[in-house]
């Protein structure tokens, strides 16, 4: 793709309405298309969207592409890269970024290689050098312990999945203008190879993770299910929501939809409190974005007291309860 | 049925921090002296998915890896877990593979294999997470994917699979062959037993490289990356954590309610 021009961003929906994700996508969109001078355009797939096209224009689009068919009212991984598949070999994008949210994940891979190029996933951070005009896409790697920046020198749309959350949204501007243009994907049922058959939800009721203001974390050193019900009523007491690390989750203590971490829930509250939780890597790329951090663990050495800015040495069982008490008397005082 | 893994060695990614090294030049991880690396830890669950469906319905499990002569203890590993046979592709024209070039390798070796009903990969390998090649395999093979798999059953010619979403799951189906990659939501995976471990030790690990897998030199390592690491730092963290100490865990418990309140944070 050799006349590959202009950035295009693959948006998402929550509710019926624009997804936190597409905001940030056309906040870094925008920036980066006019770092090489170029429109930047979006695409929203589903089964009726366009009436949020207006909508991705205020958040900084140039032009919509807007692909619908009843057909995509789900999310299944052939029909969708079937048609960004061919939405890209039409317009020949020169970079090409989606969310690293659950549809991005599975979506961009498969859709670099059907287009032959390179992809860079879970980005924090994607600007263009100023000498080659190369799009530079830096990620976390080893857990977190370090960072690595990628380029697609070869090929053309150089693509990336951008962590939620890590970009800025531009302000809302209703004046700005825009093209939305419909464009027909000739969707065709037999592309499809994985049948979809039901969603089930399995979220527990009250505040959500990943909105929450304060998150109370338990790692593998809780030691059981029940002691859980501490961490809730601290949690509940401070208007947040409960999360764990992975081992708590792979051993059925709490859902694995309260995994907080790489492959988990991504949380960025004001206030983290860390029970029992080592600090192990894989979790701290899920929260490593909270505002401060507290950590009671009883191993002086743990990792989590390095990224912590207030930390307790100690016996969670001995210390939780007290500090219950005492967070009780505050609030109510 | 035939089913093949593709598994990782990676550096332990539980390695703390303060163990962790790089070398700028090769933009690596420099291994740590007191943990030797591990199977990629969703690759372990991958195997573990393939050998519940051996359980269940027999067949054969066939392990890859493409990494240094190394990975032949990650091979090993999964030989005393329960898989058959195992290869190790290995080759210094393999060197520097990003996902592109690695995922072509593996396709590559999977033909050489031959058949097979269901491939599975872990959904992405703990030390770069890029979670590519399992798509990629299929892709090159043209084979349709399910990503994220924490339940998989067979039944007819199709696979039911219970995929991994923010706040639950989704059930999907699809016909075999395909390629399925795993989440930590599938379980713990099992032990070796002792039983495991000495038949592993009699089996040898077959290496083979470029020319053995038919691979086009253009398409592996360096050469055949779609994408370049221009530069592996770590980055500078501050961490200036204040301990809160007292004469016993009630008085720190309070004190830390305090500072907290002190600083606005209750």
């Amino acid at each position: 793709m050799a006349d590959s021009k202009g950035v295009l961003i693959c948006g998402e929906f929550m509710n019926g309405n624009l997804a936190a994700i597409t905001t940030e996508l056309l906040g870094i969109g925008r920036k980066l298309a006019n770092d090489i001078g170029e429109d930047l355009s979006a695409v929203l797939i589903g089964e009726k969207v366009s009436d949020l096209a207006e909508e991705v224009i205020r958040f900084g689009a140039d032009k919509v592409y807007v692909i619908e068919s009843p057909l995509l009212k789900d999310y299944v991984t052939d029909s969708y890269v079937g048609v960004m598949e061919k939405l890209c070999r039409e317009v020949a994008p020169n970079i090409l970024i989606l969310g690293q949210t659950s549809m991005g994940r599975d979506l961009a891979p498969r859709l670099a290689f059907r287009l032959g190029t390179g992809l860079t996933t879970d980005c924090l951070e994607l600007s263009i050098d100023p000498d080659t005009k190369l799009m530079l896409s830096t990620k976390p790697v080893y857990g977190g312990n370090a960072l690595s920046i990628v380029a697609c020198e070869k090929t053309q749309p150089q693509m990336a999945t951008i962590r939620p959350k890590s970009m800025e949204p531009l302000e809302r501007d209703d004046s700005r203008k825009g093209e939305v243009i419909a464009f027909d994907a000739g969707l065709d049922e037999s592309m499809v190879r994985v049948k979809f058959i039901e969603r089930v939800k399995e979220e527990v009721e009250g505040v959500k993770l990943e909105d929450a203001d304060v998150v109370v974390v338990g790692g593998r050193g809780i030691g059981g299910p029940e002691p859980f019900a501490q961490l809730e009523a601290l949690a509940k007491l401070l208007g947040g929501a409960v999360g764990a690390t992975r081992p708590p989750c792979d051993s059925g203590w709490l859902p694995p939809t309260q995994q907080v971490g790489l492959t988990g829930k991504l949380v960025t509250p004001n206030l983290y409190i860390g029970v029992a939780n080592s600090g192990a890597s894989q979790h701290l790329a899920g929260c490593s974005g909270s505002k401060h951090m507290v950590a009671i663990n009883k191993d002086p050495e743990a990792n989590i007291f390095k990224v912590c800015q207030y930390g307790v040495v100690g016996d969670y069982k001995k210390v939780l309860p007290p500090f219950i008490e005492k967070v009780k008397e505050l609030l109510a005082g | 049925m035939n089913l093949i893994v593709c598994v990782k060695e990676i550096p332990d990614p539980e390695t703390p921090a303060s163990a962790f090294a790089i070398d700028p030049e090769a933009k690596r991880a420099i291994p740590a002296k007191d943990t030797p690396p591990v199977i990629s830890p969703f690759d372990e669950q991958a195997v573990e998915a393939a050998l519940r469906l051996k359980d269940a319905h027999e067949g054969k499990v066939t392990a890859l890896s493409l990494g240094a002569p190394s990975a032949e203890k990650v091979l090993k590993h999964t030989l005393s877990m329960g898989a058959d046979e195992a290869f190790l592709l290995n080759d210094s024209l393999f060197d520097d593979s990003d996902s592109a070039s690695a995922a072509y390798a593996l396709a590559q070796a999977i033909k050489k294999v031959g058949e097979f009903d269901l491939i599975f990969c872990g959904r992405q390998a703990g030390d770069f997470d890029s979670g590519q090649v399992g798509s990629g395999i299929a892709e090159i093979l043209g084979i349709p994917s399910v990503t994220v798999a924490k339940k998989i059953d067979v039944s007819d010619g199709n696979a039911r699979i219970e995929r991994v979403l923010p706040d639950g799951y989704e059930v999907v189906e699809v016909s075999l062959p395909a390629l399925i990659t795993v989440s930590n939501e599938l379980g713990e995976p099992r032990y070796a037993t002792l039983k495991g471990i000495m038949a592993a030790a009699k089996k040898t690990v077959p290496v083979w490289n470029a020319e053995e897998i038919g691979a086009e030199p253009s398409k592996i390592g360096a050469a055949g990356a779609r994408t370049k690491r221009l530069k592996l730092f770590i980055p500078v963290r501050e961490s200036k954590c204040e301990i809160i100490e007292g004469e016993n865990d009630e008085e720190t418990a309070i004190k830390l309610a305090l500072k907290l309140r002190a600083v606005k944070l209750i």
